[in-house]
């Protein structure tokens, strides 16, 4: 197992990592790299009245509940106050409206401590559920790199969307009066044009022409997916061969698989775990990691849409992500510090089997307990919870997202890198094997917020990390991919390109038109 | 060869017919269980009472206890079983798409649909006596003793017995055709797979809302139809006046009844669709000859019945997708000889149907854009497909009873809009052989019909009930276009997965012909949706049992097409230069290799 006691100490203060040359990441003093991509910090717009009214787009089930509560409170007022003696009452009345009341309040005090989310407002919820670290107050809310080409959909605290490609002159701007609060946006695989957006009220999949001038594309382009009860919109995930979408809710027990061209959703209803917050599909295709705010998980196969449960002992599952293959799946647990495991071994697909029959339960990989490293600038604690995991599309890098506590200095959050090798030459070893490689630091006084591989990166991986100054940049990961056979785990591949240094990197397409 | 294939049909159809039968038998025995739980919570709200909930449990438990309740739920259970027999008997896969207002004046007027509206109104009647006799009380019987002028005992009609039968009747008469409206027999199939139970389940509490709101509607229009017309002098309590028409309780009971109705018969629909709509796996080879009519190359030729199609159709989506051992006996060579029959036919056949589409767009299109409008409304009439695909009744092909110049018409007309007229069966069948087609097409020139009814002159003068809207129209042309989809996916995936399974590279050969006809149709279906009114969405009718998924098809095609194509790219990338096409598909295959389509 790793821990991160084996990991080479955080970088000095100013010092920015850079990228990963021959096993080690290197860094930079400069702050004025090429390899970024600023943004326009936006201003909080609207933020303090919105609370004050009901919303009108609430559904019929949130205004009734609202009035339920209402009803709630004048009740129990005047049961409570010393005015109700005074009065005159009929006794019965007051006895089974105390009857009534005791019984609600059983009842609201039960449902609320089994899902406390349902208690939440929507902003709250989605920053709560959100795999992006402190999403409220984040520029950056939502990234995604395109499947297939170079360009990305970046959603900004103000509810719009920028589009930018290294081969175009025009970045578009989507906006759209349904898209607010943006929790996660997502490319369709195998095609070149639509970008599912989750929202706070609806599912909005915009059309972007990736060869239109213009700038601003109507809100015609844009379909609105939606589904009674279906909202706030946590997270989305597309299948891999591009033809279905699913959304999940924390208000919604259900979660919607669409069909986006038809703009149909089949609910997929299940007991227990009070909603579903976060969803991540197998690269293969075959399952869907569906997590909920209670103690309990479950992982689709999506051939027959039967579920798996998994209930974990302490918190929510509150990230998780799949082995290029499919078969393997990392998740953490909410109040936990290490990275668990699980198989899947398919039986051979086209036999209709209820479930993929896995492991029994799931394995410790790694142990991220706070540990302390001595640096110049003095002690740094890294460590304690993950706030998300990505893994490269090679299977070779796994990018762990630490909380860490934004009031301790020396706390920072952290993204700590790791060798993954998932099919081992030595078959004596155990399955998974993960090696350290180190931390990734911005600029100081920045944490990491979100972060994503490039999904087809060609010397190796490319993780792109959003800095809550707003600030973009990409960090390339040089080395050679598991299908050239090697030997020793520690034996690191050649720079494919030994002449490029880092400095080099802006030569690259890619980035010099990130610039701003 | 002939000999087998003449020995084959009714064999085969034989055997479809008892599949379907299965399927339909368990939907129906499943119905009938379901029954006896549903009286009974029937009973309990048709009966329940406030400030007597002890006497009205008891009430109910004796009442379920007695002879006249258990005749009447015999007789649920006999109208639960012929609407299932008439359900399977008008079930269509692909849906009958009414053009214009005339055409759909003439579904609802065919003998067919009279038979079946008529038949829905008695069984209307007989569901209504069964609640009279449950709720009991002032409905029980017809008649009631009431007192004459001179004081003699006589029998007199009781008006409460008769609305309730009546409205029977009326909500039978407006289920049937608003079954046709609604395209209530088209059986869709789901994109998402999920097991039968579970899939009744997630539909449930649709089924049920949907029956509680219709029922609110026919109670709400039968009550304006009875005011007008129910005036009968033998009745004790006239009710034809407002007040006695606003009586709570009895409007209750109207509705609850229609309720109850309308909930056992969209069950019975429901399971219907969830039995029929299920995955079905066709071996893909088999080792016996006698079992080769079975196998999906030979299912998938097929032309009837439509359902088995689809079924073929939709296992090839499927398998291609989910199952490596099912794809390797697709790549498999024959043995002895080493051809890929296998590959051959499911490549061929999808093919032909994507031609076929492609066809039959660039037909449309053209006419479009040569006269302005489409050429054949002024023949408009529907797609007859219903009684084609229903597998029970086997029917001779209906191409064989029409004359051949309504067929030249129907050849040219179809494509344009699948409406000739009204009651003239359809022969364009989508699946209908290429082969006839072409040997029929040069007729279209000497057809005396052919210069005359598309002449504007006529058409200036063709009143406004004939017209067609354009989104209608392009929904029609679409109408079958399940089948292209899963045709689609299927030689996708095929062709994706050859990449690293296909060891005799039998798909290679069929890559440039595979490309061509997707690009092909690509071509054409963008040349569609450029068409007023092709790109905009239907309304989406909330709660409603009928089945709208053939309104959004045409969009659903599109995105798999381009999927489809995207799939093909990305898999072979540059290894597609070595293909040999046309310029213009060139142009068009690099398009979709740098991701701009």
């Amino acid at each position: 197992m790793c821990s991160l006691a084996l990991f080479p100490p955080p970088l000095p203060s100013g010092q920015t990592t850079l990228c990963e040359s021959n096993n080690e990441l290197l860094s930079g003093t400069t702050t004025e790299d090429r390899l970024k991509l600023s943004l326009k910090l936006h201003c909080r717009t609207e933020s303090s009245s919105k609370a004050a009214f009901l919303d009108h787009s609430e559904t019929l089930w949130m205004r009734s509940a609202a009035a339920c509560s209402y009803i709630y409170q004048l009740m129990s007022f005047y049961i409570n106050s010393p005015l109700s003696c005074a009065v005159v009452v009929p006794k019965w009345l007051s006895v089974s409206s105390g009857c009534t009341l005791a019984l609600l309040r059983w009842f609201s005090s039960f449902h609320g401590s089994l899902f406390p989310h349902l208690t939440m407002s929507s902003e709250d919820m989605l920053a709560e559920f959100s795999q992006v670290l402190n999403w409220s107050d984040c520029v950056v809310r939502a990234f995604a790199w395109h499947p297939h080409t170079d360009k990305f959909a970046v959603a900004l605290l103000d509810d719009s969307i920028k589009i930018y490609n290294p081969k175009s002159a025009t970045t578009p701007t989507l906006k759209h009066r349904l898209q607010r609060s943006v929790a996660a946006v997502q490319w369709k695989p195998l095609c070149a044009t639509a970008l599912a957006v989750a929202c706070q009220n609806c599912l909005l999949v915009w059309h972007v022409d990736p060869c239109s001038l213009s700038t601003r594309p109507s809100s015609g382009c844009a379909q609105v997916l939606s589904h009674p009860g279906h909202s706030p919109i946590t997270s989305i995930a597309w299948s891999p061969s591009g033809s279905l979408l699913v959304s999940a809710s924390p208000m919604d027990t259900a979660m919607m698989v669409w069909d986006v061209a038809s703009e149909s959703g089949v609910p997929l209803q299940r007991v227990g775990g009070g909603g579903v917050t976060f969803l991540s599909w197998s690269p293969d295709g075959s399952h869907v990691l569906a997590s909920t705010p209670s103690a309990l998980f479950r992982v689709w196969e999506t051939r027959m849409w039967t579920c798996e449960r998994w209930p974990c002992v302490k918190g929510r599952c509150q990230s998780g992500c799949w082995s290029p293959d499919g078969s393997r799946l990392l998740f953490t647990v909410q109040g936990e510090t290490v990275i668990y495991a699980l198989t899947f071994t398919d039986t051979p697909a086209g036999v209709p089997t209820c479930t993929s029959k896995g492991s029994q339960a799931a394995a410790v990989v790694a142990d991220l307990s706070e540990t302390t490293f001595n640096t110049p600038d003095g002690d740094i604690i890294v460590g304690g919870e993950i706030q998300s995991l990505a893994w490269d599309p090679t299977g070779e890098r796994l990018a762990v997202l630490l909380k860490g506590d934004p009031q301790a200095a020396d706390r920072p959050a952290i993204i700590a890198v790791f060798k993954t090798r998932t099919n081992p030459i030595f078959e004596l070893l155990p399955w998974f094997v993960l090696l350290c490689v180190g931390f990734v630091q911005g600029e100081p006084g920045t944490e990491p917020r979100l972060m994503q591989f490039h999904p087809n990166f060609q010397h190796g991986a490319l993780l792109t990390v959003c800095w809550s100054s707003g600030r973009i940049t990409h960090m390339p990961f040089y080395f050679l991919s598991a299908g050239v056979p090697h030997f020793g785990l520690s034996g690191s591949p050649s720079l494919p390109r030994p002449q490029e240094r880092p400095a080099d990197f802006a030569k690259q397409s890619l980035f010099t038109e990130l610039m701003s | 060869e002939t000999r087998t294939t003449f020995n084959r049909g009714p064999q085969r159809s034989f055997e479809c017919m008892w599949r379907d039968m299965g399927n339909a038998v368990a939907s129906i025995a499943w119905a009938v269980l379901l029954l006896p739980p549903i009286t009974a919570v029937f009973v309990i709200i048709s009966r329940f009472s406030l400030l007597h909930p002890i006497q009205a449990v008891s009430e109910c438990l004796s009442f379920l206890t007695s002879a006249s309740a258990i005749f009447s739920f015999i007789l649920l259970c006999g109208v639960i079983i012929m609407v299932g027999f008439l359900n399977l008997e008008y079930y269509t896969v692909i849906p009958t798409i009414a053009c214009s207002k005339i055409a759909l004046l003439g579904q609802l007027l065919h003998p067919r649909q009279f038979v079946n509206s008529l038949g829905h109104c008695i069984m209307g009647i007989i569901v209504a006596w069964c609640c009279a006799i449950t709720v009991g009380g002032r409905y029980e019987t017809i008649a009631d003793p009431c007192a004459q002028g001179d004081g003699s005992p006589q029998m007199c009609l009781n008006e409460y017995h008769l609305i309730l039968l009546l409205a029977g009747a009326f909500v039978g008469f407006s289920h049937s055709l608003l079954g046709v409206i609604y395209n209530m027999n088209y059986v869709s199939f789901h994109t998402v797979q999920q097991y039968k139970y579970l899939r009744f389940k997630g539909s449930l509490s649709l089924v049920l809302k949907c029956s509680a709101t219709q029922a609110l509607y026919s109670v709400r229009n039968y009550i304006v139809v009875y005011f007008f017309l129910g005036k009968w002098s033998l009745s004790v309590h006239p009710l034809d006046s407002i007040a006695g028409l606003l009586d709570l309780s009895l409007l209750y009971h109207l509705w609850i009844s229609a309720s109850f109705l309308l909930f056992t018969w969209h069950l019975t629909l429901l399971l219907f669709r969830v039995f029929v709509t299920e995955v079905y796996s066709f071996p893909v080879q088999s080792s016996f000859t006698e079992d080769a009519h079975q196998c999906l190359p030979t299912v998938l030729t097929d032309k009837q019945p439509m359902i088995l199609k689809f079924l073929a159709l939709l296992d090839l989506a499927l398998l291609s997708q989910h199952s490596p051992s099912r794809r390797s006996e697709v790549f498999s060579l024959s043995q002895p000889g080493g051809h890929p029959h296998n590959w051959n036919a499911i490549s061929k056949e999808c093919l032909s149907l994507l031609a076929d589409l492609t066809q039959r767009l660039i037909a449309y299109h053209d006419t479009v854009a040569t006269n302005g409008r489409a050429k054949s409304l002024s023949t408009g009439s529907e797609r007859k497909t219903s009684s084609e695909s229903s597998g029970m009744f086997p029917r001779p092909t209906l191409l064989m009873k029409t004359p051949a110049s309504v067929f030249a018409r129907s050849i040219v007309g179809c494509p344009q809009s699948p409406l000739t007229a009204p009651f003239t069966p359809d022969l364009d069948s989508p699946f209908a052989s290429p082969a006839l087609r072409r040997l029929t097409a040069p007729m279209d020139q000497c057809s005396p019909w052919f210069g005359t009814v598309q002449s504007p002159h006529i058409m200036r003068r063709v009143p406004k009930l004939w017209s067609t809207s354009t989104g209608e129209k392009s929904q029609a042309l679409f109408a079958d276009s399940q089948a292209h989809i899963w045709a689609l996916e299927g030689l996708s995936y095929l062709v994706q997965s050859s990449f690293s399974e296909d060891q005799f590279g039998v798909v290679q050969t069929a890559l440039p012909s595979i490309l061509s006809c997707m690009l092909g149709l690509q071509e054409a279906v963008d040349r569609h949706f450029k068409l007023p009114h092709a790109s905009s969405k239907p309304v989406r009718s909330a709660s409603s049992m009928g089945d709208s998924t053939h309104k959004t098809l045409r969009f659903a095609l599109r995105a798999t097409l381009k999927t489809s194509i995207y799939r093909i790219t990305t898999t072979f990338g540059n290894h597609l230069n070595a293909v040999k096409m046309s310029a213009e598909h060139r142009k068009r295959l690099q398009q979709f290799l740098e991701y701009k389509e």
